[in-house]
């Protein structure tokens, strides 16, 4: 059987880790002293996708298309309005403290901003420590050396533990968010432009170790991005969201190498090209924006189906 | 790119000479000369991010300052504004001469503060790398672009804001009249950029300087800036100080370059020779870094970035 979901090759399908059906998230606009409903962003509009163990599905998109709610929904930071995210065959949506308890151990989210997301005022061993501690893992100097060892994985020598996030430059601390998702051994990380800050030689070195840890733990990585020169290097699958819709999904190559949906194409003309010889000329100027995912109360979605253009490969269609 | 290079750093680059003391070429608009720039970090001790560098800027020509963070390109862009000196840094050395509109050379780091002032917007105007906190949130934009017209230019508020409504068009922004009054806060970044290149547009600079104008944005909107930039500097031919630290965009934009590391210039060259013949192990790893699209197009998993790490000791590894 093959659906859009789960498209990838048919020899190798080991059970989904994560499987997204029909994800729908939106967002009530409230005015008014009564609060009366002027409007709903909808932000995630009938998203569906499998990851399983080891893979890395890139989710490509432009600021505002929806990717960021999709990870937030599948963290549970984010309640969706209908549709089902099981994790390990366990439903989430709605699922019992127990299942969800141990989601929240095995999955492990990076986000963009490493300025924001490490606490100022603790030092990176507590930071380190502090995810173990929660899930009452070991005493403390057991979790200390663990700690020690989560920061040599990502390159960073023991004696930066008693350090305080300040001292450390935008990688360095990219890399310690990325030790911290490490330290419950997660099945699943979900990384939400987690390199978009920083330079690209910063860039390059972060990427190649979460792929290393990846072939290491066979960790399955959500890896949310606008930049599709990245996601060819590292992902295995990519999906194309525009407007809160997936538009188009497939195995990496298919869908570099022929990209069946006009979006698609519009974000890959779109890189810079590493060379002035190749510098476009007759591009012409782009001017639109991004359409607003805001809609009156009463709007009801219109569903368009998905084409297979190949068995790993599907495209919505498009008017 | 395994080959070991070596390069005293302290030598001038031949491609980029420092240019004679006396005359300013005729077409030359900015000449930075040996430029030190030093922050005090106490009473004894101190930083020098910018050590001697020096490069100049034709008539409608591109030069992208290529470094990574804290390489001191932002600093020396500042330093041209005379903005720095408000962090606490201090010109240790070196002159900054620029080529007014009225055709005389003036030494801007020389100049008092009152001309200084007059300066910044009409001579040389630059956009930041976040527009959302450089610009003003109480302000309409189109108020907010009209401020400098009627500074420098001494136009009534009408005729400003006629001149801010053209620079709007001029910048492609669509429905330009409907967006004069709204806040920054209503446009979304791409727009919100373009109206900070309408603002630096707005009294015809003969340089603007553009720093990590596209790093806060998304691909899409960054190459419709980067064509807005190419496109505004055919139809106005004004100069261009470009700073980024991604050579996927200096290979969009640029005429010259010049790579910065650790406050220095280690190497210049027209975008051909950079790209096609870099001799400098810290260029060739920042070229090597930019990933391209296409290289995966054969194979079926993922693959490392290729690794071109630059150490200090001037080896490329």
């Amino acid at each position: 059987m093959s659906s859009p979901s789960s498209a990838r090759k048919s020899e190798e399908l080991p059970d989904p880790l994560v499987e997204v059906r029909d994800l729908v998230t939106r967002f009530d606009l409230r005015t008014g002293l009564m609060g009366r409903i002027a409007g709903r962003v909808h932000a995630v509009e009938g998203v569906s996708f499998d990851i399983v163990p080891g893979e890395t599905l890139a989710l490509v998109g432009e600021s505002g298309c929806g990717k960021s709610t999709v990870a937030r929904s599948i963290m549970q930071l984010e309640k969706p309005t209908s549709g089902s995210i099981r994790y390990g065959g366990l439903e989430m949506v709605g699922g019992s403290r127990h299942d969800v308890l141990r989601f929240r151990r095995e999955a492990q989210m990076v986000f963009q901003d490493p300025f924001s997301s490490l606490n100022p005022r603790m030092t990176i061993a507590r930071t380190l420590m502090d995810p173990m501690r929660v899930h009452r893992l070991g005493t403390t100097s057991e979790l200390r050396a663990r700690a020690a060892e989560l920061l040599a994985r990502v390159d960073l020598p023991p004696e930066h533990l008693d350090r305080f996030p300040h001292a450390f430059s935008g990688g360095q601390r990219q890399r310690i968010c990325i030790a911290r998702a490490l330290a419950l051994d997660p099945k699943l990380i979900i990384a939400d432009e987690a390199v978009a800050s920083l330079d690209v030689t910063i860039q390059a070195q972060v990427i190649n170790l979460l792929m290393d840890l990846q072939r290491e733990r066979s960790i399955a990585i959500l890896f949310i991005s606008h930049d599709m020169a990245v996601v060819e290097r590292m992902a295995h699958r990519v999906a194309v969201m525009y407007l809160g819709e997936i538009v188009e999904i497939g195995d990496r190559r298919s869908v570099f190498t022929s990209p069946q949906h006009p979006y698609t194409r519009k974000l890959l003309s779109t890189v810079p090209v590493a060379d002035p010889a190749r510098r476009p000329t007759t591009r012409n100027l782009m001017t639109e924006e991004i359409p607003s995912a805001v809609r009156p109360p009463d709007f009801v979605p219109i569903k368009r189906p998905m084409r297979q253009v190949s068995p790993t490969h599907w495209v919505r269609e498009s008017d | 790119m395994g080959g070991s290079v070596t390069l005293n750093l302290r030598v001038p680059v031949p491609a980029d000479p420092i240019p004679s003391a006396a005359a300013l070429d005729d077409d030359m608009i900015l000449s930075v000369e040996d430029l030190r720039i030093s922050f005090a970090l106490g009473r004894r001790r101190s930083f020098e991010a910018v050590r001697g560098v020096s490069f100049t800027i034709r008539r409608g020509e591109t030069l992208a300052l290529v470094g990574e963070s804290g390489s001191g390109k932002s600093v020396t862009a500042m330093t041209i504004m005379r903005l720095t000196e408000y962090d606490g840094a201090q010109i240790a050395g070196g002159r900054i001469r620029m080529r007014m509109k009225s055709g005389t050379v003036e030494d801007i780091t020389k100049l008092p503060e009152a001309r200084v002032e007059r300066l910044r917007g009409s001579e040389i105007s630059i956009v930041f790398q976040d527009p959302l906190s450089s610009l003003n949130p109480v302000f309409r934009v189109g108020d907010q672009i009209a401020e400098g017209i009627i500074r420098h230019q001494g136009k009534s508020v009408s005729e400003a804001r006629a001149t801010a409504l053209n620079m709007l068009k001029l910048v492609r922004v669509p429905d330009a009249e409907r967006r004069m009054d709204h806040y920054p806060h209503q446009l979304s970044g791409g727009m919100r950029q373009r109206v900070m290149i309408a603002m630096a547009l707005a009294c015809r600079p003969s340089l603007m300087i553009l720093d990590e104008p596209t790093t806060a944005l998304d691909v899409t909107i960054q190459a419709q800036i980067l064509d807005l930039v190419r496109t505004l500097q055919q139809e106005i031919g004004m100069s261009v100080l470009f700073i980024t630290h991604d050579m996927g965009v200096v290979a969009e934009i640029a005429d010259r370059v010049c790579v910065m590391l650790k406050g220095e210039i280690v190497e210049s060259g027209t975008v051909e020779q950079i790209f096609n013949h870099a001799q400098h192990g810290y260029t060739q790893a920042l070229i090597a870094a930019v990933p391209r699209l296409g290289s995966m197009a054969d194979k079926d998993d993922p693959e490392p970035f290729p690794m071109v790490v630059y150490s200090a000791g001037g080896a490329a590894a």
